[in-house]
């Protein structure tokens, strides 16, 4: 007897889909309707997940609900949901972090004039990204993946009238593209070889051990393919160009999109086909996995960096996303699939809680995003300075009372038992003491020092905004007792073993190993902050290393003369082969007809009219020599009757 | 000296011609009409003509057809009046060289 649940996961999309639908057509003044009928329906998909998730704690493998969408020829097109740990977990996450983004976005959108337009996107993106958690099959995975896309493409151009915010749009919807070019292709050629998508099909799927050996060398290849859509959409390097860019949005839609969510869909998606990444392995190693550990760690420590010299609070946080994100990556790479995704699950909580806190001190200090103009606004905000420092603690890597130490310290773990290379451990070990760093200078520039241009009229933000910071401050640090090594029942949950209790797991050399970086890393950013005035520090120690980090290694003006030059070049020689050479032909037949028709009219005019007119013309003239005998005149009429008459007799009188 | 059948021809041709030099050569629509009338007289002459001087003076077919002839030229004398009279009301003139709009 399988859970209701399991047959109806579809409701948990479509409650979210169908909301939105209805907010659209909802007139522009419903404000209130629509938020509410948005957190509603935001509330419904939370208790169906639960419900979701206290089904697969009872069964843990229910079994795939599959059928057949559509048919070509012999072909069958099936598609369907699964319900697993994996996809459990990803929807309690994604639902309760919307919901308080949603709850976040009423206060932080009050003023604006497009506020229903707003939740009706919220709506639709929850109900894309749910749609990609529960898919069964990559085409119906890909389809979501789309419309997310799509959906992040409308939220972060919301504010059309920004040409900042369009362009930023655009930026990530072309970017996020190409990637998904490769994942397109990579789902092909899996289609091609193995004949079908679905993941689980009762040892039938894509992924199951029978399609998997039929795969042979093309496994790598594909996995790459697909991983391709991943780095996309993950915001991996050298795809990472997006992400940061795409702060353009309104802070809760940063929350929702660039750090809770969407950008995990990427990592999601590598675990969800993990087994072709990891066919034919040899302890644990194998081509695909090697390059996703290599372009993991290079986003991780490139996007730490850069998040150093970065002014503008939101675009820390993105790059503090896009490494964090590296490091996910990176952990699925070494074969550490749980550990990544319980730093995504996490990373989800306390990196929406960062996002919707640093849009609460935008929104305190009027809309200035610069944070060498804040300072000192530990007094005038004290629930977001105390519910930010649970999430800056969490994202460190404090260890003990906040969840992203304990993920963290798991991938480390794992790291360092990777067998090809230790330089990955060792990078990942530098990059949890820049995590401390950056986050401790933004802390310092924000929160401590004098006040500044910014801060002076700074305000707390009301409770509807507020009361999700804390909601997800408990999340981030009551998460943690699931994560501990004492009792690692998520772990296990995810990777399906019994979990027992056992405190002498606590102690290990890795925990004082952490403790000891990111205190390092703390102390590091407070000696050189402390005393931070408005140019930065470490501008005056190094600047030419700090204008390199702070133009983000001028990784987009490479892209701008690189990609986009050959791009603009193509289009120009399109233009100018359109224009000229084929406009040209056509033109040139166009003239021939033209010929013709001109031939053809001239002989018409002169040849045939000219004898038509010809003949008239003689008609005419006798005509009018006999039209002119008529004068009108009865009694010339008459005269000529008798003259006729006359002429008769005589003619009479002559024949007889 | 008895009238012959010649005598009462030349006096016909006579009338004719009179009748046909008034249609031809006055202006004025009516005496145009009574042109028209003399030429008629003329056939009704002729009528009686060939009859007194025929094979068979004894049936009046000749008178016959006279007296036809002389009634049927009275209605159209009369429809021939009217038309004068509704041509004069149009034009405002009975001046026959006036009326040319048949003109060619």
């Amino acid at each position: 007897m399988t859970p209701w649940i399991v047959a109806n996961l579809w409701l948990i999309p479509a409650v979210p889909l169908a909301v939105s639908l209805v907010i659209l057509s909802l007139a522009n003044s419903r404000r209130k309707g629509a938020a509410a009928l948005a957190i509603a329906g935001q509330v419904a998909a939370l208790a169906l997940a639960i419900a979701a998730f206290v089904a697969t704690l009872q069964a843990p493998n229910c079994p795939p609900h599959n059928f057949t969408w559509f048919t070509f020829g012999e072909n069958a097109v099936r598609i369907g949901w699964v319900l697993d740990p994996l996809a459990a977990v990803m929807l309690v996450m994604i639902t309760l972090v919307s919901l308080c983004i949603f709850i976040f976005s009423v206060g932080y959108m009050a003023t604006d004039k497009s506020f229903t337009r707003f939740f009706a996107y919220l709506s639709f993106f929850s109900a894309a990204m749910l749609g990609v958690v529960i898919a069964n099959s990559l085409l119906l995975l890909f389809v979501c993946w789309e419309l997310v896309g799509l959906a992040s493409y409308l939220l972060i151009g919301f504010w059309i009238h920004k040409p900042s915010a369009a362009a930023a749009a655009k930026k990530a919807f072309i970017t996020t593209r190409v990637g998904d070019l490769g994942f397109f292709l990579g789902m092909l050629w899996l289609y091609g070889k193995s004949g079908t998508l679905l993941f689980y099909d009762n040892g039938h799927g894509c992924i199951e051990n029978a399609a998997l050996l039929s795969l042979g060398a093309s496994a790598t290849s594909i996995a790459l393919l697909i991983f391709s859509g991943a780095v996309g959409k993950s915001g991996q390097f050298p795809l990472h160009v997006w992400l940061p860019d795409a702060m353009e949005g309104p802070t809760p839609v940063s929350a929702l999109i660039h750090a809770a969510t969407m950008v995990a869909a990427g990592v999601f998606l590598v675990a969800r086909v993990y087994p072709l990444f990891s066919l034919g392995a040899i302890a644990g190693v194998t081509p695909s996995l090697t390059v996703v550990v290599w372009i993991g760690v290079t986003t991780a420590l490139m996007s730490a960096l850069i998040a150093l010299a970065q002014a503008d609070v939101k675009r820390i946080l993105a790059y503090s996303t896009v490494s964090q994100l590296g490091l996910m990556m990176v952990s699925l790479g070494v074969g550490g699939v749980a550990a990544g995704i319980m730093h995504l699950i996490a990373h989800g909580f306390f990196k929406a809680l960062l996002f919707l806190g640093a849009g609460s001190v935008i929104h305190g200090c009027h809309e200035e995003q610069d944070i060498r103009k804040m300072g000192g606004l530990r007094g005038l905000m004290p629930l977001t300075f105390l519910t930010y420092s649970v999430g800056m603690m969490a994202l460190s890597g404090v260890p003990l009372f906040f969840s992203g130490a304990w993920t963290k310290e798991e991938i480390l773990h794992a790291t360092a038992q990777w067998p090809a290379s230790r330089v990955p451990h060792g990078l990942m070990l530098a990059g949890v003491v820049l995590t401390a760093l950056y986050m401790t200078r933004q802390m310092i520039y924000v929160f401590f020092g004098p006040r500044r241009a910014a801060s002076a009229r700074a305000h707390e933000s009301p409770p509807v905004m507020s009361m999700p910071l804390i909601v997800l401050a408990i999340c981030a640090i009551g998460f943690s007792v699931v994560l501990t090594p004492a009792w690692p029942w998520l772990f296990a949950y995810l990777s399906g073993e019994h979990v027992k209790f056992d405190l002498s797991r606590l102690i290990q050399p890795m925990l004082f190993l952490s403790l000891a970086l990111v205190a390092a890393g703390i102390a590091l950013g407070i000696a050189i902050y402390h005393k931070a005035g408005e140019t930065d520090p470490l501008e005056q120690m190094q600047p030419a290393l700090f204008r390199f980090l702070q133009n983000r290694m001028w990784l987009d003006e490479f892209y701008d003369r690189t990609v986009i030059i050959f791009s603009w070049t193509a289009a120009r020689v399109s233009d100018w082969l359109d224009r000229y050479f084929w406009d040209g032909l056509v033109r040139a037949f166009a003239g021939i007809g033209q010929l013709f028709g001109a031939l053809t009219t001239s002989l018409d005019e002169h040849g045939i009219n000219a004898g038509v007119d010809e003949a008239t013309a003689n008609t005419r003239g006798l005509g009018s020599l006999i039209s002119a005998k008529h004068s009108g005149q009865i009694q010339t009429y008459l005269g000529a009757v008798a003259l006729g008459m006359l002429a008769l007799l005589i003619l009479y009188a002559w024949l007889t | 000296m008895t009238p012959t059948l010649t005598s009462f021809l030349a006096v016909s041709a006579a009338l004719f011609c009179t009748g046909l030099l008034a249609a031809l050569s006055r202006r004025h629509a009516i005496f145009i009409l009574i042109g028209i009338e003399l030429m008629l007289a003329a056939a009704n002459l002729n009528f009686v003509a060939f009859w007194r001087f025929g094979p068979e003076p004894q049936q009046i077919t000749g008178v016959m057809v006279a007296i036809f002839s002389i009634a049927i030229a009275a209605a159209e004398a009369a429809v021939g009046l009217a038309l004068v009279i509704a041509v004069y009301r149009h034009y405002r003139t009975t001046s026959v060289d006036k009326l040319d709009q048949l003109k060619g």
